[in-house]
């Protein structure tokens, strides 16, 4: 009994901390979305209530709309974010598996020198990589952008992913060598499925900094067919007169593909959870 | 086909040498068996059989080709596993079929060979199945099954058994028996377990640190091992050491005597002890003695005894049993 009663009130000590912390990281996210819909005036005199029916409005989200650009804004953030991740994971998996598998010289220096990036913010970096983009011509394209990303992604990946490759059995590797299977396919057929749940963690740390970055944009790529909806957001923060509501509703706006993204992986990272612990 | 031989095999990993010159010659047919304790390098030599590691020196020839270049796939070898290693997305039969299909055999010889193998492996009702679906033993034979369907002229048996429970293994080791009787193909089998090389092998190959201790039929190992090594490793409980000083032998080092060619007896033997433990197995009884002179000594006696701890007991050798080794740890014959 006592053992019961007691992993009760663990239990609701537990949930009553995570639904505190749950609370307080979503709360900025809710007070956006709540005024998001409210009208301008609204917004100012009680910015905790909720839209009531003399107080709704779409006014923000008819304001984003408008002239269309903002749908482009989308898309170029869904461009830059989904090919990054692509390159990142397959890139960083590739360079994984070369140093988990293979013994070479430099093997140990090469996943140092890897590492290095995870350490060494890529900001850093900032009038380099900028001047380098001036030079390729690059500027104002959204291959800058993605270039940027897949380095600030790789060493990560590296890290996280050449970890789980290590304990991919080496008999299964071995098994398919014996059966003739190329390199590639061992790479690609068995051990990529084996670490899912590694990728779909990777790919939720690579693609939420990617998604909210306002800083290369701005740097690299600022023209208007190459805004993201970060960068896109920022014209109706004016220097003297900001659009609240546009703000709102195009920040309500872009949570939504990123958080379809998170939940399609996190669906992958929570089945391959399982799928070791059942077994 | 499925002659191996290997020539003058050195292994070393960065600066630990693994195999020191390794010297082998299989025949057609044989049953091999590479034993030894953990960190012998019989993994090593197997793998390099298989073409999954290089040699740092030395010629591998299989059929009289020297394979050295050759990768794994094209040495018509097939390799089965301790961990099994089946593709887990895959089911049995794709499993099996996956190297055929690779050596792009046509469909209906894919077929026939898959059926063949799961008919004498019995895994006919798992066909459709994945891994993941089935027990460690039949995940073992589909294992075997996927290196039968290559016709391989070598098998490759890395510690088969060692993952499966005791009942199990007895089984599964009489099968591999029945597959090499039925097979005829030459058999190359590593294991750390001396009961399965006993009893499996044509001829086993004892190594330790990186070397070949000695080659010979399990009887002959047993018989006329050429080593305190082999002496002691083959053969369990093993054979008693004793210094030969203490037993006013001058010829030789160490003397040894298997617990099975000791009996005791109340009042003439060869030296004296006390009872320290007693173990029944039923087929026969483990007796061990504390022996003044010559420290633990551990007896065999078939059928069962009775004696109580703490009594005293004389142990008698038989004569024609005793081995003698020099300094170096060498039979003298």
């Amino acid at each position: 009994m006592s053992v019961a009663r007691r992993s009760i009130s663990r239990s609701f000590a537990t949930h009553l901390i995570l639904g505190l912390y749950t609370i307080i990281a979503l709360f900025p996210a809710f007070l956006i979305i709540i005024n998001s819909f409210k009208t301008r005036k609204a917004i100012f005199r009680s910015p905790l209530s909720l839209p009531d029916s003399e107080t709704f409005s779409l006014v923000g989200y008819q304001e984003v709309f408008r002239g269309g650009e903002f749908f482009f804004y989308f898309q170029n953030s869904l461009v830059v974010t989904v090919l990054s991740l692509f390159f990142v994971l397959l890139f960083g998996a590739m360079a994984a598996f070369a140093l988990s598998e293979y013994r070479f010289r430099g093997n140990l220096f090469l996943g140092l020198f890897l590492a290095l990036g995870i350490m060494i913010p890529i900001r850093l970096g900032t009038v380099a990589i900028l001047k380098l983009m001036v030079a390729t011509g690059l500027v104002n394209t959204l291959t800058a952008l993605i270039l940027v990303y897949v380095a600030q992604g790789i060493p990560l990946a590296v890290f996280i992913l050449s970890e789980f490759m290590k304990q991919v059995s080496d008999d299964l590797k071995n098994a398919g060598r014996i059966d003739g299977l190329g390199e590639f396919t061992i790479f690609f057929q068995l051990v990529l499925p084996l670490i899912r749940p590694a990728l779909a963690t990777v790919a939720v740390f690579t693609m939420i900094p990617i998604w909210n970055d306002l800083w290369f944009p701005l740097l690299l790529a600022n023209s208007e067919e190459t805004k993201t909806v970060t960068l896109g957001a920022q014209q109706f923060i004016g220097q003297y007169v900001t659009n609240w509501n546009a703000v709102l509703a195009a920040l309500s706006l872009a949570i939504l593909p990123v958080l379809v993204l998170y939940l399609i992986f996190s669906k992958q990272l929570i089945r391959g959870i399982t799928a070791g612990a059942v077994k | 086909m499925g002659a191996l031989r290997l020539r003058d095999i050195y292994k070393s990993f960065g600066s630990v040498e693994v195999l020191k010159g390794i010297d082998l010659e299989v025949d057609d047919g044989e049953f091999i068996i590479f034993v030894g304790p953990s960190g012998c390098g019989k993994s090593t030599l197997l793998r390099i059989v298989a073409g999954l590691e290089d040699a740092t020196s030395g010629l591998v020839e299989i059929d009289k080709t020297v394979v050295n270049y050759t990768p794994p796939s094209k040495r018509g070898i097939a390799m089965v596993f301790q961990s099994y290693a089946l593709y887990p997305h895959l089911s049995v039969r794709d499993n099996m079929s996956l190297g055929l299909k690779q050596g792009k055999k046509p469909p209906a010889e894919i077929s026939e060979r898959v059926d063949h193998a799961s008919k004498m492996l019995s895994l006919d009702e798992f066909l459709d199945r994945r891994p993941a679906e089935l027990s460690g033993g039949q995940r073992q034979r589909v294992a075997i099954g996927r290196s039968i369907v290559r016709k391989p002229s070598l098998f490759l048996f890395d510690e088969p058994l060692s993952n499966l429970d005791a009942a199990l293994r007895v089984n599964t080791r009489l099968e591999i028996a029945g597959l090499h009787r039925e097979l005829k193909s030459t058999m190359i089998y590593v294991t750390h377990d001396q009961t399965e090389a006993m009893t499996l092998a044509d001829r086993i190959v004892v190594l330790n640190d990186g070397y070949v201790e000695q080659i010979g039929s399990p009887m002959d190992l047993y018989n006329n091992p050429t080593n305190l090594f082999v002496a002691g490793f083959i053969g369990s409980p093993q054979m008693n050491f004793i210094d030969a000083d203490k037993l006013g032998i001058s010829d030789a080092k160490t003397i040894g005597i298997r617990p099975e060619h000791i009996s005791v007896r109340q009042k003439k033997g060869d030296i004296e002890g006390v009872v320290s433990h007693v173990e029944h197995m039923g087929a026969d009884t483990n007796l061990y003695l504390d022996c003044d002179k010559a420290g633990l000594i551990s007896v065999r006696l078939f059928g069962e005894h009775s004696f109580e701890i703490d009594s005293k007991l004389k142990a008698k050798f038989q004569r024609d049993r005793i081995y003698k080794f020099d300094d170096a740890g060498k039979t003298i014959s």
